[in-house]
């Protein structure tokens, strides 16, 4: 176990390298000269020439790239030029309404897909089945502003139920914070609800076939205990991998649903820094994202140690 | 092979997907002889014209005249029929480039990872390393270093699919490879380049195709979505994202401004995710054979 | 005496579009309490699915059509799903073919039995505990309270059919249904776990229903037998009955089919120079790496072998034996680790693969799985042909070759534009046998050819395969774990096990005086070794 755990917390470093490879050369990828783009129109030749000593662009790729991620190994992403801050800093500010959204809509997520996903299965063909998957065809086809936005016209200005955008902190509470997370998280959930109940659906299908399922007839076991202890604890490897997998559409759906309910979070950053071409906020966002996606993966493995006991490696 | 051709063509959700897809098609081809005007052309005396209104329309040639206005203007005085359907053209063509071009590349490292055991470490942990990164934030970072434009744009949301379309290629070779026919091949003396493309690849091109479908499907999502956050094509060129983010600013008031092209994005989408969902169910042997064993 | 299960004139109705529309017609029979019944059938003579319709587990769209199935005088077909679900695992029990995946494979061995005694018994969780740990210890489990803690994957193909078993019998069901239960184990497991179920069931008076396509299996368990085909019930009685004086016309194909234990007297030695010869053959897998401990495994050791123009040597074991492995490195499928291939004087071993190409030309080899053997979007003419163009043949040669050589498997030369599924697995295999011969090789490598072919499929192969050698003085290896076709096509064998030859000799003294205690082992857990079957029977001709 501690071989395996090892393992993967190593498997980490070389992924986050090639990120950190791929992030710095994004400023390379600018054509022309990254500095006076970077800089805009009204730049003067001063402001050019600061802002290539600041990202290094008058050294060369290697010298640079290990200047760069000298800082990054202590922590520092760089400086904003548009904010006039630590993009540490920065990310910190924000990080609290979207891991709020996230977090929240992988709950929701979570406690509807994994049931729905689990009674098509057992009703392979029935009625519930086919409505899912039809659900589920449309959650991946209607993009998530536009679903944002149906929510929007219908909940908050028709039925005057939500708030029509913008987020309450924590500390002022949670029936606000919940108040205004809610529609939000719900329009993110739709398409990770059609992705999670899809697999689930899947690999209970799959499960069910299998021998032990019939075993487990055979023993004269109730519905409810085949389809909970034997099909659905078998299939919870490719769910929770998916689960894990999806964090990444999670993400990008946390870019759009921000912007479209104005919640102050790192996606609206995003969209803010690439408006300015604000390079250093982009870079460290990207990072910070798929530093999150890779542990949330980490962790994701971690749990086949409990969900699977044939995964010792 | 022509029987299979037949066989997927009596699948339904197949039908469907064709049938609108290829409706959508026939408007953007004819979009101009459709009653549409120049796109991009505003006529500032009709700025937020509800739909179905007739009004007097002043034209590119300046020449007014009564002209009924379908899906109403925008706030510029654009005419948003002329420009969903000019939109069709924007997404079809980013969802086939980006799908052919991922495809074409991930399917050139898949193979490579697959059957050459030396590059396939070194090849999958780059992989690993872009799919760590969300493909929506990947193209917008691209997007955001190359400037946008249709060729960037493409190239931008293919990236993020590489590694997606490597993965399973390399994942289907690892699998076929250990077939006994393969085996077979190799013991008749077949040199690996002829197995490469005479056996591994055409048992891999059905799961190919659907896969193929399903980044076309996304591609046209973000291509939306870039528009959409004002970081994509530019706004005067129509594309349906762009329609949306001008709608933004007069949702309240002018909410169909929203819908129509939302309409039309959800139903390119749809079409091309049950045209792969149906594919999947006729081309993929394993899928059918388990359907079939309930 | 009233039987325990009885079935009068059951029809089972398969859904519209399949093959044919009845999976068993006309199906009546009685098993006794205390007797075991075996329901005999190769591949679609609808024994398994006979087997479900007791358990009221046939799947949704199969449906028993008419006809009474009565547990005890009760017709179970009128029964309501909670009043079946009361019986299953209680009155009746079930025992799978495949132990590794009957069982949940993420649930201790325990709990898997613990389930089904809290579902059935009032009892408490501890004496539930006491009762499940005295039943491993009668299935003669080692270490009842290890077992109990363990996943299926920790233990042995065995001792998991021994769970299984243990999870059937602990309830005392009047009725237990065993579905291939030996089929996936080796020859000396299956022996153990055959000897535990009959011990059991006269000790507790079971009445036990037998599938099995195995006439070896029949002779040495059964008291009655049921023979089926295609659905239908084509001869029952008595097992001395059926197996010396079969009635019907494909029971005494079926027994003909058989091969014998015993190798023929009249065997032909080869001697002089030999065309393949090994020696030393050795193939050391090694796994792990950076993080872990490096795990080696030998699955060949010091094999030696040699193999003249005509001759056909056989080299036999159980799963894991080897066997495989060596065929493999022959044909430079993987590469040995150490040992020197020769055939004729030409190296096999050591030289790139690139210089192997002629030599590849004079090796062929035949694989187990019909259904995977041959690319399934390729032409068997195209298949057929592959080797031949890659050699610098003509097509058209090449093509005329083919149809020859469909002839020779006795196929029709006109399905060479077709694609490998619409052929019977039998048929696959001949084909793969054509394809083998189209490069004119010298050796013909048979790994486990002819296993999963149903045994009347497996007499033509065979005698096919025979044929084809007489003619065209093949030299032949041919890899079995299946004694009794070594026993009828191999001049000489090898006998392996873990990695080792333990023995080898002419086919007929090592079977008739096997040496090595591994061998002794072997021949004496052949399943119904001692039974005479009817003799004087002859196989259906191809």
């Amino acid at each position: 176990m501690n071989s395996f755990l090892l393992k993967r917390i190593l498997a980490i470093i070389p992924v986050m390298a090639i990120v950190a490879i791929i992030v710095f050369t994004l400023i390379r990828l600018v054509p022309g000269d990254p500095a006076a783009v970077i800089a805009g129109n009204m730049a003067t030749n001063e402001d050019i020439a600061r802002i290539r000593t600041e990202l290094g662009l008058d050294r060369g790729f290697f010298a640079q790239l290990g200047l760069w991620s000298q800082g990054l190994l202590q922590g520092d992403l760089g400086q904003s030029f548009f904010f006039k801050k630590d993009v540490v800093e920065l990310i910190g500010d924000r990080l609290q309404p979207t891991l709020s959204l996230a977090f929240l809509t992988l709950i929701i997520t979570v406690l509807i897909a994994v049931p729905l996903g689990t009674l098509a299965a057992w009703k392979h063909g029935g009625w519930l089945d086919r409505a899912l998957m039809g659900f589920s065809v449309l959650g991946f086809s209607i993009p998530v502003f536009v679903l944002g936005y149906l929510f929007v016209y219908f909940f908050a200005l028709k039925l005057d139920w939500f708030p029509v955008q913008g987020y309450r902190p924590l500390k002022d509470g949670v029936g606000p914070w919940l108040h205004h997370l809610l529609l939000p998280a719900f329009t993110l959930s739709i398409v990770y609800v059609a992705l999670i109940a899809r697999v689930t659906r899947a690999s209970v299908a799959e499960a069910l076939t299998e021998d032990y399922v019939r075993t487990a007839r055979a023993k004269g076991l109730p519905e409810s205990r085949v389809l909970i202890k034997h099909a659905l604890a078998n299939a919870a490897v490719p769910i929770v991998t998916v689960i894990g997998i999806g964090i990444a559409l999670l993400i990008g759906g946390v870019v759009v649903t921000e912007s479209v309910y104005s919640i102050p979070g790192l996606g609206t950053l995003t969209v803010d820094a690439v408006l300015a071409r604000d390079f250093p906020v982009i870079q460290g966002v990207i990072l910070f994202f798929a530093f999150l996606y890779v542990m949330v993966n980490l962790l994701v493995d971690v749990s086949y140690l409990f969900l699977d006991p044939r995964i010792r490696y | 092979m022509n029987a299979t051709v037949k066989q997927v063509l009596r699948n339904g959700a197949v039908r469907f997907g064709l049938i609108v897809l290829g409706l959508l098609l026939l408007l953007g081809l004819f979009a101009p002889v459709l009653g549409t005007v120049d796109p991009s052309w505003l006529d500032a005396i009709n700025m937020n014209q509800k739909p179905m209104t007739t009004a007097d329309w002043t034209g590119p040639d300046n020449q007014t005249a009564p002209r009924t206005l379908y899906m109403g203007t925008d706030s510029f005085g654009r005419d948003i029929y002329s420009r969903v359907l000019y939109g069709i053209r924007v997404s079809l063509i980013v969802g086939v480039t980006v799908a052919i071009v991922s495809l074409l590349v991930g399917t050139f490292l898949g193979l490579v990872a697959g059957y050459f055991r030396r590059v396939d470490t070194i090849l999958m942990r780059v992989m690993d390393g872009m799919m760590a990164i969300p493909g929506i934030l990947l193209a917008i970072a691209l997007v955001a270093a190359w400037g946008a434009q249709l060729s960037t744009v493409i190239i931008a949301i293919a990236v993020p699919e590489i590694p997606r379309v490597t993965r399973l290629v390399r994942a289907l070779v690892l699998s076929i490879r250990e077939e006994p026919y393969i085996e077979a091949a190799v013991s008749v003396g077949t040199p690996t380049w002829k197995i490469l493309l005479r056996h591994v690849l055409p048992n891999s091109i059905a799961p190919m195709v659907v896969q193929g479908t399903y980044v076309c499907a996304s591609a046209i999502l973000i291509e939306a979505i870039l528009s959409f956050l004002g970081l994509g094509l530019p706004s005067e060129i129509p594309t349906w994202g762009n329609i949306m983010a001008e709608a933004r600013v007069v949702f309240s008031s002018a909410p169909h401004n929203m819908w129509f092209p939302g309409i039309f994005l959800g139903l390119t989408v749809l079409a091309v995710n049950v045209l792969g969902d149906g594919l999947r169910d006729t081309l993929d042997p394993k899928f059918n054979k388990r359907g079939e064993k309930r | 005496m009233s039987a325990v299960l009885s079935l009068r004139d059951v029809c089972i109705a398969l859904p519209s579009g399949a093959d044919r529309a009845f999976a068993a017609e006309h199906i009546s029979f009685d098993v006794d309490a205390g007797e075991i019944v075996c329901l005999l059938g190769e591949s679609g003579s609808g024994k398994s699915v006979i087997s479900f319709s007791v358990m009221g587990l046939l799947p949704d769209n199969v449906r028993v059509a008419s006809g009474e199935i009565l547990l005890d005088g009760v017709n179970l077909l009128t029964l309501s799903r909670e009043q079946l679900r009361a019986i299953r695992g209680d009155d009746v029990a079930m025992i799978f073919q495949e132990p590794m995946t009957a069982l949940n494979p993420v649930m201790t061995c325990g709990d898997q039995l613990d389930e089904l005694l809290a579902e059935h018994t009032k009892l408490s969780a501890s004496e539930r505990r006491k009762k499940t740990l005295a039943m491993f210890e009668s299935v003669k489990l080692p270490e009842p309270d290890r077992v109990y803690a363990s996943y299926p994957h920790q233990l042995s193909g065995g001792q998991r059919q021994r769970i299984m078993i243990a999870m059937a019998l602990i309830l005392e069901p009047k009725l237990l249904i065993a579905d291939e239960p030996t089929t996936a184990l080796d020859v000396t497991t299956q022996a153990e776990v055959l000897s535990l179920i009959k011990a059991l069931q006269r000790e507790r008076g079971t009445a036990v229903l037998f599938i099995t396509h195995d006439m070896g299996v029949v002779a040495e368990i059964a008291d009655r037998v049921i023979v089926l085909q295609n659905g239908r019930q084509v001869e029952a009685g008595e097992k001395a009955q059926v197996l010396r004086h079969p009635r019907e016309a494909y029971t005494q194909m079926l027994i003909a089919s058989v091969p014998g234990i015993e190798p023929p007297a009249e065997r032909q030695t080869h001697s002089g120079k030999a065309l393949l010869t090994v020696t030393d053959l050795g193939k050391i897998y090694s796994s792990g790496g950076w993080f872990q401990k490096k795990r080696t495994t030998e699955a060949a050791k010091a094999v030696t072998l040699s193999l003249h123009p005509g001759e056909t040597v056989g080299i036999v074991g159980e799963s894991g034996s080897g066997k495989s492995t060596v065929a493999r490195c022959i044909t430079r499928l993987i590469d040995p680790t150490t040992g020197v291939m020769r055939l004729g004087d030409t190296r096999l071993d050591g030289v790139t693969r690139g210089s192997l190409m002629l030599a590849r030309k004079r090796i062929q080899i035949i694989f187990q799985d019909p259904y995977r053997s041959l690319d399934p979007r390729q032409r068997v003419g195209d298949a057929i042909i592959e080797g031949p163009l890659n050699f610098g043949v003509s097509r058209e040669a090449a093509m005329a070759r083919a149809r020859e050589l469909m002839s020779l498997v006795r196929l029709s030369p006109d399905v060479l534009s077709r694609y490998p599924n619409e052929f019977s697995g039998g048929q696959r295999q001949r084909i793969s046998i054509a394809r083998a011969l189209a490069l004119d090789p010298e050796v013909l490598i048979c790994d486990e050819a002819v296993s999963a072919l149903d045994v009347s499929v497996q007499a033509q192969v065979l005698k096919l395969l025979e044929e084809i050698q007489a003619k065209l003085n093949l030299a032949i290896l041919f890899i079995t774990h299946d004694l009794r076709v070594a026993a009828q096509i191999c001049d000489r064998v090898l006998v392996m096990q873990k990695g080792i030859v333990v023995e080898q000799g002419a086919t007929r003294d090592v079977f008739m005086a096997p040496q090595h205690a591994y061998t002794q082992r072997l021949l004496a857990s052949a399943p119904g070794r001692d039974f005479q079957f009817a003799t004087g029977l002859s196989p259906v001709a191809i």
